[in-house]
């Protein structure tokens, strides 16, 4: 488990370090200090996505660079950039792959659409194949007359006297 | 000695599954109730053969022998004893045998069962007693967990820690009963695509025959999820139970396939319709379970919670997947469009409430699919990477959800065939006002105002106003006298208390979603010991961090004290962070505050200073409102499923007086 590993190397302020971590601690957090700003930035880290861990968004991930995303977005956050032109900057540094969401393009309309068209593809068929079957000409098959039989028969000993048929 | 008798166990339940099915399929093709029977025992035989191997493989485990491979990975004689017997199935190896376990188990019932017919019986225990063979194959020639180290190490390299919870005892377990439960419809829907004809009484019968099984495997499916869920709430240390990560999705998309097929299945038992699409959720369900299995053991994905990746055992999966899924949807595709027929319906009606069910759940599994696989797929087809994580699905699954429940409290109103759509609106327009009312009332109540989250909490209560709506109309609450109410509520069939349970446990859950979701709040800074931080209404105060020692770890122990803002209703917390020394592996534990259905979540991260220089603890403070709620509405849900396995019509007797010849 890469997550595990990674906290151990990014933890140890205390406890017996072992012989791998290299990599510095990352810098404590430091929280805008407008409350407004800061809520803003915490429902960004939530959907951007830390590069080196295992699907794991950077408001989650113990990694030093999450820290960093972090601390870069919380700059940004603070100079004034909206979260669609902060959103930009990180695709432009790291690709697509850092946004939980992915972009609405050619080569995603599947993704995107694909549940919806389906659901629509099989709604058109239903409906068409129930229009031309017309309840009211159906017959009742001898499965359905024995079992009408049946509860006819049961109907004197029931319980629930105006359950539907389907109670019995 | 002992490790070897589990090794020919292993290698035995791989022969006398190969045997089972060989002695089926001779059985049906030549009408011959000595074979049949021969396989049934050959069924029961290869159970108790795989039964024997986890027993010996337990004790490995339990005597700490680290001469066989797969216990020198993941025990360690400091371990304490739960873990070293979980730790049994902790691993790929391991995992696997209690896979191959739940299969032959349910197989031998399978074989047991006295009421199906002899062709259908027989054709089932063939193809259960192959997907046997395949998953033994697989475990006796690539996944041995057998198999020994010479020379044998002094001491383990341990489980790894994030698994050290009491929850690995029952989480995997459930989860596979869930999961394997599953192959029983696959096999049963198998045999009913080479025994089944179209216009008789065969698919009423098989419907209930399959019933059950897809009940019992949703449910056990249902707790086991649910229990991972609250695993990674407590463990990971996120303040989140879901993530959308590819292996939790390959745990929901067979809960979702099974979700759709019990209710098709209702269908077919009563009206016979339905037949094909039953059976292709029956295929669909296992197939799902064994793609989950690809995805989580072959390493094809990145997760937090993927184990034992490697890629050749992942083809060997996903040869075993292509086989079995391959062979059955041609199968279906070539018997399909003979089962025609079966009792006809309007579109306003209980079976066009049942059909829009599974076209909601359908389509919801399809986004589930489509969003753990379109990674692999994109990059594969242009090398284009992309993620796909919670906000995808906030805006694809989670509307398809909210219309399906919006249109759920009416579907058990409406009478089968043709339903009066005015008479179940007037029913349930006392619960529809109601819920408006309350999502009016969540909407003032909860900080800072959110119209979607209030929104949510109004369908919740739909969910479960409409659904106890239909209850009271059954039992004639507040319109007859209290004797007479007691009366109809004893005479309703169990089946009904299920759905009713089932329906409700889910509004239950959506309630502690919305809420938790829309409006957790979330703080974190660091605290030196006597400092507090306040995450809404809640202050959490550092009182003391201390060294302790556990029986395989040494942790901070940091005590700390909730109080509300006003420092009113005091209670104390511990928050760990423990390292472990022998795989060199550092994790979280949670301190957890149950505040009626709230929780206070309070982690106590890394050490650093402050300012002025002082020790300080990153301590993280979640205040997750109605989280409670969040596991025990699938509890609910689960107890409404037993309830409907429990129902009469159920029980193997009572189908037998009706079964098809």
């Amino acid at each position: 488990m890469k997550r595990a590993l990674l906290i151990a190397v990014a933890s140890l302020g205390l406890i017996a370090a072992p012989a791998a971590s290299r990599e510095p601690p990352p810098a404590p957090d430091r929280s805008l200090p407008d409350a407004a700003q800061e809520a803003r930035a915490q429902a960004l880290f939530d959907d951007i996505r830390c590069v080196v861990c295992q699907h794991e968004a950077i408001a989650d991930s113990p990694a030093g660079i999450a820290a960093d995303m972090r601390g870069l977005v919380r700059e940004q956050i603070a100079a004034g950039r909206s979260d669609a032109q902060i959103k930009q900057d990180l695709v432009r540094r790291y690709g697509d792959f850092v946004l939980f969401q992915p972009p609405v393009r050619l080569g995603t309309w599947l993704l995107w659409f694909g549940p919806f068209v389906l659901m629509a593809a099989v709604a058109a068929v239903l409906l068409l194949t129930t229009r031309r079957r017309r309840v009211e000409t159906a017959a009742l098959s001898p499965d359905e007359e024995a079992r009408l039989a049946e509860i006819i028969e049961a109907s004197a000993d029931r319980r629930d006297p105006d359950a539907k048929s389907s109670d019995h | 000695m002992i490790v070897e008798t589990g090794a020919f166990a292993l290698i035995l339940a791989f022969a006398l599954a190969a045997l089972q099915t060989g002695l089926a399929t001779a059985g049906r093709l030549r009408r011959s109730r000595v074979l049949a029977g021969a396989a049934e025992g050959a069924a029961l035989a290869a159970a108790l053969a795989v039964a024997v191997a986890f027993a010996a493989l337990i004790f490995a485990f339990v005597v700490s022998d680290f001469s066989v491979a797969n216990v020198a990975a993941n025990s360690h004689t400091d371990k304490p004893m739960l873990y070293k017997v979980a730790g049994a199935w902790g691993s790929h190896e391991g995992s696997l045998v209690l896979w191959c376990l739940v299969l032959t188990g349910f197989g031998a019932v399978l074989a047991r069962a006295r009421n199906l017919p002899f062709g259908l019986k027989t054709s089932a225990v063939a193809t259960q007693g192959l997907l046997g063979v395949l998953f033994l194959a697989f475990a006796v020639f690539t996944s041995s967990p057998f198999a020994r180290l010479n020379p044998a190490p002094f001491q383990g390299a341990s489980l790894n820690p994030l698994l050290q919870d009491p929850a690995l005892a029952f989480h995997p377990p459930l989860l596979y009963a869930g999961y394997v439960g599953f192959s029983v419809c696959f096999s049963l829907a198998v045999a009913a695509l080479i025994e089944g004809r179209a216009n008789s009484a065969f698919w009423p019968a098989w419907g209930r025959w399959v019933r059950p099984w897809a009940l019992a495997s949703w449910a056990f499916l249902t707790v086991g999820i649910t229990l991972g869920a609250f695993w990674a709430y407590y463990e990971l240390g996120w303040g989140g139970w879901w993530f959308w990560d590819p292996v939790e999705n390959a745990s929901f998309m067979p809960w979702l396939a099974g979700a759709a097929l019990l209710h098709s299945a209702v269908v077919t038992e009563r009206r016979g319709a339905l037949a094909g699409w039953t059976t292709f959720l029956a295929l669909l369900a296992f197939t799902f379970s064994m793609l989950g299995a690809f995805l989580v053991r072959s390493g094809v994905l990145t997760s937090v919670h993927a184990f034992a990746v490697d890629p050749q055992r992942g083809m060997m999966l996903l040869a075993i997947l292509g086989v079995t899924a391959g062979a059955a949807f041609a199968l279906f595709a070539w018997r399909a469009p003979r089962l025609k027929g079966g009792g006809m319906f309007a579109p306003v009606s209980r079976e066009g409430a049942l059909v829009l069910n599974n076209l909601f759940l359908t389509a919801a599994c399809a986004t589930v699919l489509l969003g753990t696989l379109y990674p692999l797929i994109l990059e594969a087809a242009n090398g284009s990477t992309i993620s796909v994580g919670p906000p995808y699905f906030a805006l694809t699954f989670v509307p398809l959800m909210a219309v399906a429940f919006i249109i759920l409290p009416a579907g058990p109103l409406l009478a089968w065939k043709r339903g009066d759509l005015k008479g179940v609106t007037q029913r349930l327009v006392v619960a529809a006002g109601l819920a408006v009312l309350l999502a009016l009332l969540g909407w003032l109540m909860f900080e800072p105002r959110k119209a979607l989250s209030a929104a949510g909490i109004g369908l919740g209560a739909w969910l479960i106003l409409g659904t106890l709506a239909e209850t009271a109309e059954r039992t004639r609450l507040f319109r007859a006298s209290l004797a007479e109410t007691l009366r109809r509520a004893r005479g309703l069939p169990l089946g009904a208390w299920g759905t009713t349970l089932a329906h409700a446990g889910l509004g239950v859950f959506v309630l502690g979603a919305v809420v938790e979701t829309g409006y957790r709040v979330e703080a974190a800074r660091p605290l030196a010991v006597g400092e507090a931080i306040k995450a809404g209404k809640w202050t959490v105060r550092l009182d003391e961090v201390r060294i302790i020692e556990g029986p395989n770890y040494l942790a901070e122990q940091g005590r700390l004290t909730v109080t509300l803002r006003s420092g009113a209703a005091p209670r104390e917390v511990t928050a760990e962070r423990r390292f472990f020394p022998a795989g060199g592996q550092t994790t979280t534990e949670v301190g957890l505050d149950f505040r009626g259905l709230d929780d206070v979540y309070v982690v106590l991260g890394e050490r650093g200073r402050t300012e002025a220089g002082a020790p300080a603890w990153n301590v993280r403070v979640w205040w997750n409102p109605w989280a409670r709620l969040i596991f025990l509405g699938p509890a609910i849900m689960a107890l409404g499923g037993v309830l409907s396995l429990m129902d009469r019509r159920l029980r193997l007797a009572v189908g037998k007086r009706r079964a098809a010849p």
